[in-house]
């Protein structure tokens, strides 16, 4: 197995490990950080197959590359955009996770 | 097995290990600070891949700035999260785990599986290198060839700025972005905010410059003025601009806004959107990178300082 091939197994890990956590962990931040680790691991599966159109004198296919360094940054632009949802959410009072059993605890709490 | 195998194994081990930590730490703030040693460890393999300018971009953006807004959060929500979290029943977490071990195996096999020779449009885009005057085929690529989506990826920024503003309560209108960092009386860190930015400055010009012929560009080197701007403002030296400010906005808009005029003005002297005349490739693209990387620092320091909040005092 050459290098390569195993950075690409390891980016196909990554986007389990990561869907795992966005499925099982309640809390925002966490399946923010979640989405993060599949986002990464898709961008090594792309980055392995730009190394493997290495041609031309060039240590890998710029196009792809380029592409990924495209995704990095929408990336950062989403997660930004989610974190300040979910201080928003937490300021606001609504907690910062999907928990059913803090969601009714919530509203033993308000006033009714 | 080759060392050099051995050493990327290894790598390799330690990327999935700080994964795997950063989903199953207990306390948020340590998976946050996982996550950030997760994205350094990332870099290497980004290296190992020969794709220095990725590297830099991950180092950058996705450990960096990503790991600092972040880390942000998991501090303001330390104090109010629960040791115990109610995560769902055992057989749902197997089942979950059964259909992601799925995707990983199906994504392995894909990996495995791709065809050889691989394509590439490497040789072509080495070819058609000369036209645009750069020397590094990558950002030859994101200037040039795909131009198109290095603007929308400018107005994704600006979007997402005006979507993290428009989160901010009534009265912080009148506000700033607050980014105080808890420990600013620490001697250490206003100290290295008093003596990195000029060296911050000069590093991110140099990336940007450096772009056109080795790895960097326009974006790694914005990245780094956000950084020393952020901590500026993190060590109390100095106050994020209020959001009405109108210098702001309008240096919000310029990078991509002169990205199109250009591209615009391409129709009309090169024939198509985005095409830059042959004789002036180069000029043009640097006439683009310049408030392009002016708007990115501004935006990404932005973003990561959040939405302006309701300040004490005038």
């Amino acid at each position: 197995m050459n290098p390569t091939t195993l950075f690409g197994l390891c980016g196909a890990a990554l986007v389990g490990i990561g869907l795992y956590g966005l499925l099982t962990d309640p809390r925002l931040l966490r399946k923010i950080i979640a989405f993060n680790l599949v986002g990464s691991g898709v961008f090594l599966l792309f980055g392995v197959v730009a190394r493997r159109g290495a041609d031309a004198g060039l240590g890998g296919d710029p196009v792809p590359q380029a592409l990924v360094i495209t995704g990095i940054v929408v990336a950062f632009s989403a997660t930004a955009l989610a974190v300040a949802l979910l201080l928003r959410l937490h300021d606001a009072g609504g907690g910062a996770t999907l928990d059913d059993g803090a969601d009714s605890a919530g509203k033993d709490r308000s006033p009714s | 097995m080759s060392f050099e195998l051995n050493y990327e194994l290894l790598v390799g081990l330690l990327v999935l290990t700080t994964a795997a930590w950063s989903v199953a730490a207990r306390d948020s703030y340590s998976a946050t600070v996982g996550f950030v040693s997760y994205g350094l460890l990332l870099a290497i393999v980004w290296m190992q891949l020969q794709a220095v300018d990725v590297a830099l971009t991950e180092v950058a953006i996705g450990s960096g700035l990503t790991g600092l807004l972040l880390l942000g959060a998991a501090a303001r929500l330390r104090a109010t999260e629960r040791r115990i979290v109610a995560r769902p029943s055992i057989a749902l977490r197997t089942l979950a785990a059964l259909a992601c071990a799925g995707i990983s195996v199906a994504l392995a096999a894909t990996v495995l599986s791709l065809p050889q020779p691989a394509p590439s449009l490497a040789a072509e885009a080495l070819a058609a290198l000369p036209a645009t005057g750069l020397g590094n085929p990558v950002n030859g690529v994101l200037m040039a060839f795909r131009a198109f989506d290095t603007l929308l990826e400018k107005v994704v920024l600006v979007l997402s700025l005006v979507g993290v503003w428009s989160l901010a309560p009534d009265l912080g209108w009148a506000g700033r972005p607050r980014l105080l960092h808890p420990f600013a009386d620490d001697g250490v860190l206003k100290f290295l905010a008093r003596t990195l930015p000029p060296l911050g400055l000069l590093l991110g010009l140099h990336l940007m410059w450096n772009g056109a012929d080795e790895p960097g560009g326009a974006f790694q080197g914005a990245t780094v003025l956000a950084a020393m701007w952020l901590l500026v403002l993190m060590a109390g030296l100095g106050e994020a601009p209020q959001v009405r400010a109108r210098w702001l906005r309008v240096a919000a808009v310029a990078g991509p806004a002169t990205f199109l005029a250009v591209g615009l003005a391409g129709m009309g002297i090169a024939g198509a959107f985005l095409a830059y005349p042959e004789s002036h490739a180069k000029a043009l693209i640097l006439f683009v990178e310049v408030p392009m990387m002016l708007t990115i620092a501004l935006v990404l320091a932005l973003l990561v300082a959040g939405p302006p909040e309701r300040t004490e005092g005038p």
